[in-house]
């Protein structure tokens, strides 16, 4: 028997289905194709169910009743072995002003890279990362597709707050606090586009499976956008993707 | 008729709580929700509200609540002593409110959190499809002097049809936690597998609506996992060897090892623990 996927309870009121522990894009789509399946198969039952890298979390609105039952249900799911790619994807362009006044860590990432502060923004802006799940805060997303060459460890202690809208890197991965929090990442810039939105339906635009691609503003530019999206005028760029 | 409760004093840390917010994980927002979901729900049910109507859930040392207008309320969980005027007042039994009376708390006897049930609920802002205060979600995040929370008075004219709810507080006083092994339970060597049955584990002073952190560290070998799905319930081991039992306020997802997963009702109990008091954990099948 393969060993993934391993299909294993979570307490009383969830499931749990992992898959080997890579970060991988064909992963993720075979997990997006799985949620789509398990959220057909629940239509009419309290289930919710979310990705993360290489797991789904299958939670339930009362306890399993019939464990047995439902995890045989789930194998008889997953034995389909042909994926249909993602469609509908969409990738956004973000903006993110790299002024000092915003990267408060590029200094240190500067000098532990051994890059340029242009260097430093050229390999954050080109490439496309993939957003594998939204986690950790409301609207969080977690990027893949970091370049290696700006891999680094975290801070050593944590910051007590981070602004909203700080873009850091931390280890192989990218990602925008969405509102202020403590953390421990490397703080390269700030992005002032809003990622939760509780008064819209859905409060987070971008999905996972989606891409995002970050291009470089000035601090004026940076100004002009924070001033419209405050007016609720800021149209976020997104195009259709087809990878 | 509408009518607002005045806050003339808030106490340490209450919050209006309900089950909480279902179907907004993707977007990493947190469940939230009644600490204790028994009490919740009995004190919903003493009033023949329904199970899930929105609470006020007290912690320790009690709030100070001025009524405008008649109601009923009902308290259960915790016994944190409470009064209506100068009276002192039983859990679980229907109480008559008339208007102009005030609600306070005395000595904390008995549990951690009480739980404030009105006829009706309160009727605080619903946001993604629940009242359960969450910083960033709902306007408010704790219980502060001047706050005002809404409510439909009812007069006491009408028949008394009250249930007579069961409720025994008997898991007010037990130690003893269900639990589950978690995901990464069996990467565990045998020798923690044990300490983790055997220890008394004490509730350390980093506990609150996100997590409860117990005293006693473990010596752990476990690598960090790649960041993966964690719930109210789940036991983390830090790479510092601190337990870690997350709650109904938890982020979505984390990259601690989850050793353990708590039954359901375990949380009931766990949440209704003070600073220092002590746990076991025994293993649920």
């Amino acid at each position: 028997m393969a060993e993934f996927p391993k299909i294993s309870t979570m307490g009383e009121r969830a499931i749990l289905v992992q898959f080997e522990p890579v970060i991988d894009e064909s992963l993720l789509e075979k997990l997006l194709f799985y949620k789509n399946k398990l959220e057909e198969f629940y239509d009419e039952v309290k289930v919710e169910v979310t990705n993360t890298y290489n797991s789904l979390l299958i939670s339930y609105l009362f306890a399993i009743e019939d464990v047995y039952g439902e995890v045989s249900a789930l194998k008889r799911l997953f034995d389909e072995a042909k994926i249909i790619k993602l469609s509908n994807r969409q990738i956004f362009h973000l903006p993110v002003c790299y002024d000092e006044e915003f990267g408060w860590d590029l200094e240190e990432i500067s000098s532990q890279k051994k890059l340029s502060k242009i260097q430093i923004i050229e390999l954050h802006t080109a490439p496309v990362y993939t957003v594998y799940f939204i986690g950790f805060l409301p609207g969080f997303l977690y990027l893949g597709g970091l370049d290696k060459k700006l891999q680094i460890s975290r801070k050593k202690e944590p910051r007590l707050k981070i602004e909203k809208g700080a873009v850091g890197i931390g280890e192989n991965q990218t990602g925008i606090y969405p509102k202020s929090s403590p953390g421990g990442w490397q703080i390269l810039g700030n992005c002032p586009v809003n990622f939760f939105d509780k008064n819209s339906d859905p409060p987070c635009e971008i999905s996972p499976g989606d891409k995002v691609k970050f291009y470089s503003v000035s601090k004026v530019e940076f100004e002009e956008i924070s001033q419209q999206v405050s007016d609720g005028k800021f149209q976020l760029k997104k195009e259709n993707y087809e990878g | 008729m509408k009518a607002e409760i005045e806050v003339l004093h808030p106490g340490l840390f209450s919050s209006i709580q309900d089950f909480g917010r279902r179907g907004f994980q993707k977007y990493g927002v947190p469940f939230s929700g009644a600490m204790d979901r028994l009490a919740l729900k009995t004190a919903n049910l003493i009033l023949r509200n329904k199970a899930d109507a929105a609470v006020l859930e007290i912690t320790q040392m009690g709030p100070k609540l001025k009524f405008p207008a008649p109601t009923k309320i009902a308290i259960s969980g915790a016994y944190l002593s409470p009064k209506l005027n100068d009276a002192e007042i039983e859990n679980n039994e229907v109480i008559k409110v008339e208007s102009g009376d005030v609600l306070s708390f005395g000595r904390p006897v008995k549990g951690s959190r009480a739980y404030l049930a009105i006829a009706g609920g309160f009727q605080t802002e619903k946001i993604l499809e629940s009242r359960s205060w969450y910083e960033g979600i709902t306007e408010f995040q704790k219980l502060e002097k001047g706050h005002r929370l809404p409510y439909s008075a009812v007069s006491g004219e009408e028949k008394e049809t009250y249930a007579s709810v069961k409720f025994d507080p008997s898991y007010l006083e037990t130690s003893e936690i269900k639990v589950f092994p978690g995901p990464e339970f069996d990467r565990l060597p045998q020798e923690l597998k044990t300490k983790l049955q055997k220890t008394n584990f004490s509730i350390s002073k980093n506990n609150n609506r996100m997590a409860v952190q117990l005293g006693e560290k473990l010596e752990n070998q476990l690598e960090p996992i790649i960041t993966g799905p964690v719930l109210p319930g789940t036991v983390q081991l830090t790479p510092g060897g601190n337990l870690i039992i997350l709650m109904r306020d938890c982020q979505t997802t984390g990259g601690y090892p989850r050793v353990l997963q708590l039954s359901e009702h375990s949380l009931n109990i766990l949440v209704q623990k003070k600073t220092g008091e002590e746990v076991h954990f025994k293993s649920g099948s």
